[in-house]
């Protein structure tokens, strides 16, 4: 009379649908909430996701009930010790009355509402209306890019793709056209056979007529083996054509100094920054290349671990660095196929007479092979122009500002604080038509 | 006598149900046998047929969230109460419950699949027998749900729901449910008996209405000037109560009013509020009967659990570990512990339950004073499925909670004014006491009382098309003033028209506070004069 079911199979996440409209729901203020974790200087953690606390206003669900502020209440608890009726009992500060669940009205709006989000989540929101701009160059050279388009059938192929439709279209026509024996037919005359056998006392008629059934049932059975019900002539496959598609390519160069100028302060906002790249790159685009580039006075190319981990120091020559970049390009990315990006982050010191070389190189090559090229200065929080970040900033960005008219594939900003790296992020890599034409 | 013949009946019934944590569906099976013996043969229960279902815990969290209905409409605020609840749980906060149960024809109960099979057996006797019998038996639910039809209307409403989404946009119905949603606990018929669900019918006359409504639309109503327009004359009270006659005002099913009469929604609006006030509906016996259902459940599987363990189908160390849970189940701390947030609807229903066994066994001379009807009857089976059948929380604490179970519990009243310093005990567990605690307590599980009451009492469907509603306050107790006026925004968008809500004091008539909502600036400041 029970029934059981067994339900842990079914798929799980059925509320995944309500859950996403309540993130929609709520999406202006998750997406603050999730600024300001990252803004706190727990970029390196972004990745994990985890709990983010938003107030509660936007989606909040009134109703009717009664405060506890006004009024009469009578209630009835538990363990009375030691009062007798009659007694008072001093209410404690706040004044919301002994037990009861219903919380006082002081706290509408300012509750904040505290909940997990899962790491894609996260950063989705993240990186919501972010991209690399102007990805154009598409390229039909890169033979690996197919798609499998359907075309038509064909007589061969591998299981899974079996038609079966067509398959069984082509079977029925055969065992038509071959009067191969029907199920139906055999069937009726096993049961007849069934019941004369079933029966002690037979008539010679009737006799005769099992043996003619025993007969009748061979015969049919060895058409039935004769003719097969689904024979490989019958057999169809769904047939797939590869067809090339084009295909974007790109490229991001991360330049990074860590000389000696570089402070611990300096190199933490730069590693910042890049691990912030790095996280969009991997989340928005399925295949970016990432070529990590570090100089002193001397500049390689390392490993994403060397990158991000490797202690040397030295002196300061940016231009090589440049060099390096442009080499692999050279050797590596042909510029018809490739889009090519990069950002470079700096506190902005350079060997003396060293910036003009870099711009020539900029001006010269770089620029020109680059789809878009971004800089950040890093600033020494001490050093900081309590103005804001017009004040005329380092060497380096001296040289650069003049670069920027010329060229609006370029960008420069500055980063003083672990707060501005996010800030400054989204500014460089806002979608375009959302961050206007300035830009 | 039953069970005692029963057992001398069936000598292989000694062989023990099943040892160890691990369960199967066969051992499973085999304890649902044993325990349906108890309940029906022994206990005498009356049950809808059983449809058990094993989950995970992450299901577990899904079935919580929308309200642990197998089948439900798709809204953000289900999603809130996910995220919520997810939260909780994954920092350990908070534990999940063993099983749900759902008052439908079959009944289905969902069990965690993380349970020892003594929990399992633990959950059968609650759940499947306990619940199941209450919600089959109670008036409450007799009266006011369609157990057969319930899962079908829901399987309807989140398909008619799905169906406007796609018609009218997702927003647009979102806006809708919202409102109503803030006015679920103002969408129940209290004292009236809403109509059945019958299911065909009801999407049969869903698309006539709509037919009906393409087939009539005639673009020249639009054009007709109003009576505002036109010069608003006064009317007599006489004709006042006339209008209000005719609306069967006041009213104080808030939804039903909007639904049937709100000049603004299009059809398949009022089909929403419609569903969300079945929705409220359905639950409404629930609220009212929390403590005496699951009073009864814990009653149902202590002594099922019990009288497994005498025949000897369980062993001790699976008792032990069912009464362990039990005892957490049941456990009241006392109104100065920390973990203290008010009376525990287990331990007081389980608690009244026993002495109600207890006044039929061996009743003292107090009990037989107090309640001379059941005192020493000595059949408290059938004592208690009357009593489960026909009270609901109020009329049961009301009627059977017994001076003998005040002294254990110590209950005493405490009254609060909201504007003094001190609260006062009132009365406490002596002769003098046991009236008012017992009348007191039953008035705190009176959902009518407890709930504000919020009437429709007028609005002019000729003239300015206001809409009033009124509060009527009992003891001085106000609405909590910023969330009504968020709910009056609610309102004012299904209605269309200024809404305004008076709180008027229910035995001095006296105007406490207003609020309006839908109204221009300039005179809503001196609307509340």
């Amino acid at each position: 009379m029970p029934q059981f079911i067994d339900r842990r199979l079914n798929p799980r996440d059925k509320s995944l649908g309500n859950r996403q409209r309540f993130l929609r729901r709520a999406r202006d203020e998750i997406k603050r909430a999730v600024d300001k974790a990252t803004n706190d200087g727990t970029i390196t953690n972004a990745g994990d996701g985890g709990s983010i606390s938003i107030p509660s206003q936007g989606i909040s669900e009134p109703s009717f009930h009664h405060t506890r502020q006004h009024g009469r209440h009578k209630q009835i608890v538990p363990g009375n010790k030691e009062f007798v009726a009659g007694d008072r009992i001093a209410k404690p500060n706040g004044g919301a009355g002994s037990g009861g669940r219903q919380g006082s009205d002081s706290g509408d709006g300012e509750d904040s509402f505290i909940f997990s989000l899962s790491k894609s989540e996260f950063l989705d929101i993240l990186f919501d209306d972010l991209e690399l701009p102007d990805m154009v160059k598409a390229s039909l050279k890169d033979i690996q890019a197919c798609q499998p388009h359907r075309a038509g059938y064909s007589n061969h192929g591998t299981t899974p793709n079996l038609n079966v439709l067509r398959t069984m279209r082509n079977s029925i026509g055969r065992r038509i056209a071959l009067r191969r024996p029907g199920t139906v037919q055999l069937q009726d005359l096993q049961r007849e056979l069934a019941e004369l056998e079933a029966k002690d006392d037979l008539d010679i008629t009737q006799c005769k007529r099992v043996l003619d059934l025993y007969d009748k049932i061979e015969g049919l059975n060895r058409q039935r083996r004769a003719i097969a019900f689904i024979d490989p002539i019958d057999i169809r496959y769904n047939r797939f054509e590869d067809r090339p598609v084009p295909r974007t390519k790109a490229v991001m160069f991360c330049l990074m100094d860590v000389s000696g100028s570089m402070g611990e302060h300096e190199k933490d906002l730069a590693k910042r920054f890049f691990i912030l790249l790095h996280l969009f790159l991997e989340r928005r685009y399925e295949r970016v290349e990432i070529v990590f580039i570090r100089h002193t006075h001397t500049a390689r190319e390392v490993s994403e671990e060397e990158f991000f981990h490797s202690r040397e120091s030295g002196g300061t020559v940016v231009s090589t660095a440049l060099d390096v970049m442009c080499n692999v390009v050279k050797h590596r990315y042909p510029l018809v196929e490739w889009n090519i990006y990069a950002a470079q982050a700096s506190d902005g010191d350079n060997y003396s007479g060293d910036t003009e070389k870099c711009l020539g190189i900029l001006d010269n090559d770089v620029l020109a092979m680059c789809q878009y090229y971004a800089y950040v200065e890093i600033l020494n929080p001490d050093a900081q122009n309590p103005f804001g970040f017009t004040g005329p900033g380092k060497e380096l960005w001296r040289g650069y500002s003049d670069l920027a008219e010329n060229w609006p594939n370029f960008a420069a900003r500055h980063v003083a604080s672990r707060a501005d790296i996010y800030p400054v992020f989204r500014e460089l890599f806002a979608r375009r038509d959302i961050a206007g034409e300035a830009s | 006598m039953a069970s005692k013949a029963l057992q001398s009946s069936e000598p292989a019934a000694t062989k023990l149900l099943f040892e160890g944590a691990e369960w199967d569906f066969e051992t499973l099976d085999d304890t649902y046998k044993a325990i349906e013996e108890i309940a029906l043969q022994d206990l005498g229960l009356d049950v809808y047929p059983n449809q058990i279902e094993i989950i995970s815990s992450e299901q577990m969290l899904d079935a919580y969230c929308s309200v642990g209905m197998p089948v439900m409409y798709s809204h953000w605020s289900f999603g809130k109460r996910f995220v919520t609840e997810e939260t909780l749980y994954r920092q350990g906060a908070r534990g999940l419950a063993y099983e749900i149960v759902i008052n439908s024809s079959p009944c289905i109960s969902y069990h965690m699949e993380e349970n020892t099979m003594a929990m399992q057996a633990l959950v059968l006797a609650h759940a499947a027998f306990g619940h199941n019998h209450f919600f089959k038996n109670n008036y409450l639910f007799r009266q006011w749900t369609d157990a057969d039809g319930i899962l079908s209307y829901f399987e309807f409403a989140k398909h008619y729901i799905a169906d406007c989404e796609e018609r009218h946009d997702e927003r647009a119905v979102e806006l809708v449910l919202d409102s109503a949603h803030a006015l679920m606990n103002q969408g129940v018929f209290r004292y009236r008996r809403p109509n059945k669900l019958r299911l065909g019918e009801l999407e049969q006359r869903q698309k006539e209405r709509r037919r009906y409504e393409e087939q009539t639309y005639q673009d020249l109503w639009r054009t007709v000037p109003n009576r505002k327009d036109a010069g608003l004359e006064e009317l007599s009270d006489a004709e006042l109560e006339e209008r209000k006659r005719r609306l069967n005002l006041p009213e104080e099913n808030l939804l039903y009013f909007i639904e049937k009469n709100s000049p603004v929604l299009e059809p398949w609006q009022r089909e929403l509020l419609r569903i969300v006030r079945n929705l409220a509906q359905y639950f409404y016996p629930q609220k009212q009967t929390k403590l005496m259902n699951e009073g009864c459940a814990t009653f149902v599987h202590y002594y099922i659990v019990n009288t497994l363990h005498q025949r000897g189908l369980i062993t001790d160390g699976a008792l032990l570990e069912i009464l362990h849970s039990h005892s957490n189940v049941v456990f009241q701390p006392e109104f100065d512990d920390p973990r203290f947030s008010g009376i525990n609807p287990y331990a007081l229903g389980f608690a009244m339950m026993q002495d109600i066994q207890r006044i039929c066994e061996e009743p003292t001379e107090e009990d037989r004073e107090w309640f001379p009807e059941i005192a020493g009857l000595g059949y408290w089976r059938s004592v208690l499925k009357d009593i489960w059948a026909n009270y609901r929380d109020e009329s049961f604490v009301s009627q059977f909670l017994s001076p003998h179970l005040i002294r254990k519990l110590k209950l005493f009243m405490i009254s609060d004014q909201a504007k003094a310093s001190h609260v006062e005990v009132e009365a406490i567990h002596n002769k003098d006491g046991y009236r008012r605690v017992r009348a007191a307590l039953a008035a705190t599980y009176d959902v009518a009382a407890t709930e504000p009451d919020i009437q429709i009492s007028d609005v002019d469907l000729l003239g300015d098309r206001e809409l009033r509603l009124t509060h009527n306050v009992r003891n001085e107790v106000l609405l909590s003033e910023h969330e009504s006026a968020e709910v009056l925004k609610h309102v004012h968008r299904l209605w269309g028209y200024p809404v305004r809500l008076e709180s008027i004091d229910f035995e001095t008539d006296k105007k406490l506070s207003g609020t309006v909502a839908g109204v221009p600036e300039e005179e809503a400041s001196d609307a509340p004069a």
